[in-house]
């Protein structure tokens, strides 16, 4: 396998993840996996480039993109559930309290 | 070919088709089951470059914490799918096109000359001995040992914030109040009563 192996493997999973956004854009829920998605792809990009370059940096910045994105799931998961709470609802159409 | 290839592209496409099932799956929690598959497939594809600690960090802390979050959630909240679903055919050209768009330059990009074999050759592979999470450790705790805490710090706003988020006072739950039973007095509890004594019969 060459590096351009798994980059054109990253950027297929972040076209799809892209996709997923414009496909999915009424479920708030389905559109917090695509942003997973996204980042899975970001990640296999740099652990690619830390193996081909012999730079353990880019392992270190997949570690804590990893930490930023636990604590992106959990608020998020929580404003989600709030939101659920008080609208009865989690379709985009229906969040548009702030529009004025 | 080579075992490794086989693997790669046997991964690579387990990962594509579970990406695929992602976001164009009705039900969300089936969804969210293949996005586990496809974080399970990307840990293969990290181990296959030598990132054996990050593959099994994906696996316990996406797949054991926030994929079960998210199935919690999705299962938790009572969902009605059918409208969520209308706008999936109108939106499906405009989506395809720049996703197609999109990954056709990064390939134009990617596929250059600067990201080849001669170029990039693939690095010697490591021996038996070598440690990736004596590597990441050593670096993790002596160049990054600022940022690492500032991930720690970030954890913490995290746990707090879902929990001030979704904490709420229901006025049914009781619960003890520590000002008022700290500042009880004796009479409060116990009232002597000073009578007669009851004649025997």
């Amino acid at each position: 396998m060459v590096l351009a192996d798994f980059l054109i493997l990253g950027a297929v999973l972040f076209g799809l993840s892209v996709a997923g956004i414009f496909l999915n854009r009424k479920n708030v829920i389905i559109l917090m996996m695509a942003i997973e998605l996204m980042l899975l792809a970001v990640n296999m990009n740099f652990i690619a480039f830390a193996h081909f370059l012999g730079d353990t940096a880019g392992q270190v910045f997949v570690f804590f993109i990893l930490t930023v994105a636990a604590a992106e799931a959990a608020i998020g998961l929580a404003i989600l559930v709030v939101l659920f709470r008080n609208r009865r609802t989690i379709n985009v159409d229906d969040l548009d309290t702030m529009k004025g | 070919m080579p075992f490794e290839k086989i693997v790669f592209y046997l991964f690579a496409a387990i990962l594509v088709y579970a990406a695929t099932r992602v976001i164009t799956v009705r039900n969300p929690v089936h969804a969210a089951l293949h996005l586990v598959l496809a974080f399970f497939t990307s840990a293969g594809l990290w181990i296959l470059l030598e990132a054996e600690f990050l593959a099994i960090t994906l696996v316990l802390v996406y797949v054991g914490a926030v994929m079960v979050l998210f199935l919690f959630v999705v299962m938790m909240l009572d969902i009605n799918t059918a409208p969520i679903r209308e706008g999936f055919i109108k939106y499906l050209p405009v989506g395809l096109t720049v996703a197609g768009l999109m990954i056709l330059e990064m390939y134009l990009v990617v596929q250059s000359k600067y990201f080849d074999a001669e170029r990039m050759p693939a690095p010697v592979p490591k021996g038996a001995d070598y440690s990736n999470t004596r590597e990441l450790g050593g670096v993790l705790y002596t160049d990054y040992v600022y940022p690492f805490e500032i991930a720690a710090v970030i954890l913490l706003v995290a746990i707090i914030a879902a929990i001030a988020l979704t904490m709420r006072k229901r006025p049914e739950t009781r619960f003890q109040n520590p000002a008022e039973q700290v500042k009880v007095q004796r009479n409060s509890r116990v009232r002597l009563v000073k009578m007669e004594a009851e004649p025997k019969d």
